[in-house]
């Protein structure tokens, strides 16, 4: 956007008078038989600089609470030194909790990132094809009706959000998908999904609608190893895919028909792309519910901080956690006494962060 | 197609007409107890067979179905105003941050001021959907450019979810503010004060007339930004004119009925297939009107449904409109290409 990236114009700048292709400011290239790539520093530092900073809110995260840890106390506790009791604190309270937090944030940065590439859409987000609605849908109709199934919350966001995820595509699949068709048949689907949850809500008792409310807002308290666990095991799996995709991700920013030209089998790699944004999504919602604007916003902060013309995946993960886990830390000290739902804070940082971007890209021009 | 070989347009109106005065009958006659259509229109028309059904049909079902026919059209109308106002098929009356700006005013009126009479919360909640669609139009006014449909949707995006947040947060603080928040977010049109449609009827008609006046200009904005200059119409004034116009009729209908706001986004698309059957083209001196007739019909026909399919439990209107119309709207998807956002 404000900063076009050097490589999408090789032909503007290509070859040099000597015949070898030169390389634009602010980059380098990297050739290391048989590895080569290009390294943007800027983009390097911005993701050091962001895991530094999301690995100070951790720690900060762990120490406050009603039994006040030091930084230092944290640090060491992490190591596995200190106190009987510091150390039960740490590993079965705080630890899964702050976990949670980051996988999730960086579930929905990465998520968010591909997502807005796909589409070419900077309001593009995972929640926008119904995952999360149909997530928010399972588990109210869980806490409403009783229809637990002896699953728990956890998986029954996961139903949900899957089995929203699938009819979207199947619905969507019409020899072949667009983005575009993806995007409006989700967004049919998770007005029925929000309709279903809102029916649900006005006909449970008071203490039921309650519950269900503090999910569907997007939440950290009491989250535990077995939220961390199923989380980290499948991201373990899903972000390295996530990011091996990331070039071929890049023509398709193209459109669909010069991202085939250029060799791209387009089907196969936005089927595999939704798959692993959705995973993310789906099993990051399932751990701590659809935490609002993390998906939208972090991928789009990432980007302005690395002036780089896509939302970088590593930079958005990185965001994602540094929203959540700052967002949970003022959540649990705003007022004390009360935990709020992490969800309500990302919501009210998340609005001016957009309107910030707004004015900045009218401020360019480019915005329209 | 010429005209001669389709639907003409007056035999379109004439139907679309026969099949809501049918909806209004049947939405007086059905319910907890159904009164035979004959008594209806006796009653209707001053020869009342007893006491007890003139009480039902004036005091709850003619205030009812009023309120359905009030505000479907509203919401229909705004719907189209805005798919026109912001070249975005996909747009919706409760884009502007209306929907959510009373769902803020209800939960705050509730938390804060106590819960007043039954429908006190109505005039918060439309205070509240005006006072965010005027911070929307401003925040999308920013920067050189003015304002752009892009920029107005992105404000409404931005807004919208403050205020959601806001909502959250009281409502998971304050058990009374969930509970009229739960009822009103369902949307439905049972339990109204039968002054309610009077009372938000001035706004609507004022809403209206804005409306229907923008039409011609619509057609033009139809043509992009620079052709409708070079027409001479005065952009800014005629999107001032517009989001004044969706702010009265949405706000008002919103406010009373809760945020039923898809049928703002299917009914034009409706409206549109129609219009193109009867040989009249996108033009907005008709879809806007079209949008007003048929939107009360897919309200009223919910309504009704959602009355007797579950007696003696009512489902709201709200809840089977996105049943009805989330799979029409993903069939229309699926058939016809929309234009691109």
């Amino acid at each position: 956007m404000t900063h076009p990236a050097p490589v999408q114009h090789p032909s503007v700048n290509g070859a040099s008078p000597t015949g070898t292709p030169r390389i634009p400011f602010r980059t380098f290239r990297l050739a290391v038989p048989p590895v080569s790539g290009i390294v943007r520093p800027r983009l390097v530092l911005v993701c050091l600089a962001l895991a530094v900073v999301t690995f100070l809110v951790f720690c900060w995260g762990v120490a406050v609470g009603d039994f006040p840890i030091g930084l230092t106390g944290v640090v060491r506790a992490l190591a596995g030194y200190g106190d009987p009791g510091t150390l039960l604190v740490v590993r079965e309270l705080r630890l899964p909790r702050a976990l949670v937090g980051l996988l999730v944030g960086v579930a929905f940065g990465i998520s968010g990132a591909l997502f807005q590439t796909m589409t070419r859409n900077p309001l593009a987000s995972p929640d926008m094809i119904g995952l999360t609605e149909g997530a928010g849908t399972a588990v109210v109709a869980g806490i409403v009706l009783g229809w637990d199934g002896g699953l728990g919350v956890q998986s029954l966001g996961l139903i949900g959000a899957l089995a929203t995820a699938l009819l979207v595509y199947a619905l969507a699949w019409k020899g072949g998908t667009t983005g575009y068709r993806i995007i409006l048949v989700g967004i049919g689907v998770s007005w029925i999904c929000t309709s279903a949850t809102d029916y649900l809500l006005a006909r449970g008792e008071r203490f039921q609608a309650q519950a269900a409310l503090g999910w569907l807002v997007g939440n950290l308290n009491g989250r535990d190893w077995n939220h961390v666990v199923p989380l980290a095991a499948v991201m373990a799996g899903l972000v390295p895919v996530a990011l091996l995709l990331g070039r071929l991700m890049r023509t398709l920013q193209l459109g669909d028909d010069v991202a085939a030209g250029l060799g791209t089998r387009v089907q196969p790699v936005r089927l595999a792309l939704l798959l692993a944004g959705v995973g993310l999504v789906a099993f990051g919602t399932a751990a701590a519910g659809p935490i609002a604007f993390v998906a939208l916003a972090a991928p789009q902060i990432a980007q302005r901080l690395a002036g780089t013309a896509w939302p970088p995946p590593i930079a958005s993960g990185l965001a994602g956690a540094l929203i959540v886990l700052s967002s949970d830390l003022i959540a649990r000290n705003l007022i004390s006494g009360t935990e709020l739902p992490v969800g309500i804070v990302t919501g009210v940082i998340g609005a001016p962060v957009l309107l910030w971007l707004l004015v900045r890209a009218n401020r360019s021009g480019s915005g329209g | 197609m010429t005209r001669s070989e389709g639907l003409r347009p007056a035999f379109l109106v004439a139907l679309i007409g026969v099949v809501l005065v049918a909806l209004c009958l049947l939405s007086i006659a059905l319910g907890a107890r159904n009164i035979p259509l004959g008594q209806v229109v006796r009653a209707l028309s001053g020869h009342p067979p007893d006491q007890l059904v003139e009480n039902v049909i004036w005091s709850v079902r003619v205030p009812r179905t009023a309120l359905g026919l009030a505000a479907g059209a509203a919401l229909g109308l705004s719907g189209a105003l805005m798919q026109a106002l912001t070249r975005n098929p996909l747009a919706d009356p409760g884009l502007l941050g209306v929907s959510a700006g009373a769902a803020f005013a209800i939960v705050l009126s509730v938390a804060v001021l106590g819960f007043g009479s039954l429908f006190g919360y109505i005039w918060f909640s439309f205070a509240g959907a005006f006072v965010a669609s005027v911070v929307v139009f401003l925040l999308g006014r920013l920067g050189r450019s003015g304002l752009t449909p892009v920029k107005l949707a992105l404000a409404g995006v931005a807004v919208t979810s403050l205020l959601t947040s806001l909502t959250s947060a009281i409502v998971l603080t304050n058990p009374e503010a969930l509970n009229r928040y739960r009822f009103w977010a369902a949307g439905s049109l049972a339990d109204q004060n039968g002054d309610v449609v009077l009372r938000i009827l001035p706004f609507l008609a004022a809403g209206a007339l804005l409306a229907l006046a923008c039409a011609p200009a619509l057609n033009s904005l139809a043509l992009g930004d620079d052709v409708a200059a070079a027409l001479g119409r005065r952009l800014g004034l005629i999107r001032l004119q517009g989001v004044v116009a969706i702010t009265l009729l949405t706000g008002a209908a919103v406010s009373v009925i809760g945020p039923v706001v898809f049928i703002g986004l299917v009914i034009p698309h409706v409206a549109r297939i129609l219009a193109q059957h009867a040989g009249l083209g996108p033009d907005h001196r008709w879809l806007l009107p079209l949008s007003a007739l048929l939107a009360p019909c897919l309200l009223l026909a919910a309504d009704i449904v959602g009355r007797v399919a579950a007696r003696p439990v009512e489902i709201q209107a709200g809840i089977l409109i996105a049943f009805i119309g989330g799979p029409f709207f993903i069939a229309l998807v699926r058939r016809r290409r929309l234009a691109e956002l």
